[in-house]
């Protein structure tokens, strides 16, 4: 069986450079970083923040706090794996003040062995993304991923959508290994489980879905 | 193996993150379980089907928009360290 290849990001060769003429106030050499980064970043702040206008804010301030602490930066993990943990908390924030209840946290955890089992078992058919147009998947995807909880849906987007590493992604997201582990599989388990019941194989010939 | 021994695993099976002996258990359970079987293979195709859907593009014009935005502001500040 193949094994899901892990998205390849650009060289970070010149990168340390990028970022050391950055602090000496060389904005072109931020610029470069911007440019690198900020698709990544919106597609991450707007996962988390299930906001368009959100997810602009957080882009803009996650670079502009990113430049005002350079100095914090001390290379020892990527640039990249900086900025994501930046962006991530900016984007927590957002998420907070919508929400009344105010408790939206990476370490929510609502630990259950139930909830790794899966209810229902039905395979799908052989290219379940050509069922439906493109605009309909995507709408049927975002609502699917929508109905996780934000921690989860965090530790999904950095490591299956984003393609951080396991390390990187605990690094970010300021948890242990086990715990980006153990969301991590929540969170496909759980996202499997809902599309069932678009992607499932037609039963018994009655042509439906 | 039981099936939830096999799911314990999943995740690190999916990304190649285990040693040979417990992959081929794994192998193993999956060459007669069906149902760890179908789950395995949903689950791998969530996975790809998300990560090739570009649900969320930073559409050109409002991208050039952020960057000017945000340059500016950094321009504004004389060195970033004294912020």
């Amino acid at each position: 069986m193949a094994i899901i290849e892990t998205k390849v990001r650009g060289a970070a060769t010149d990168e340390l450079a990028l970022v050391q003429a950055a602090k000496g106030g060389d904005v072109s050499a931020f610029e470069e970083l911007v440019k690198r980064y900020d698709r990544n970043v919106f597609r991450i702040a707007q996962h988390i923040t299930q906001n368009r206008e959100d997810a602009e804010d957080v882009v803009q301030d996650a670079f502009l706090k990113a430049y005002g602490n350079l100095e914090q930066f001390q290379g020892n993990s990527k640039f990249y794996t900086w900025l994501v943990r930046i962006a991530v908390n900016e984007s927590l924030m957002k998420l907070r003040r919508r929400r009344t209840d105010r408790t939206v946290s990476l370490d929510e955890d609502i630990k259950t062995e139930e909830d790794t089992m899966p209810r229902e078992i039905a395979d799908w058919s052989p290219n379940p993304e050509q069922l439906y147009k493109q605009g309909e998947l995507k709408d049927i995807l975002r609502k699917t991923i929508q109905g996780l909880p934000a921690s989860f849906r965090t530790v999904f987007v950095l490591r299956d959508v984003e393609g951080l590493s396991t390390e990187e992604t605990a690094e970010a997201l300021d948890l242990s290994i086990p715990a980006v582990k153990s969301r991590l599989l929540r969170a496909r388990l759980q996202l499997r489980e809902r599309l069932n019941k678009y992607f499932r194989k037609p039963r018994g010939g009655d042509g439906k879905k | 193996m039981t099936c939830a021994d096999f799911l314990k695993e999943l995740t690190d099976y999916l990304d190649a993150a285990i040693d040979e002996s417990t992959r081929a258990e794994l192998e193993d359970h999956l060459a007669w379980c069906h149902n760890c079987y179908v789950i395995c293979n949903t689950t791998k195709k969530t996975i790809e089907i998300y990560r090739d859907s570009q649900l969320y593009e930073l559409p050109e014009e409002l991208r050039s928009r952020l960057e000017v935005a945000i340059l500016s502001k950094c321009a504004s500040k004389k060195n970033p360290s004294t912020t």
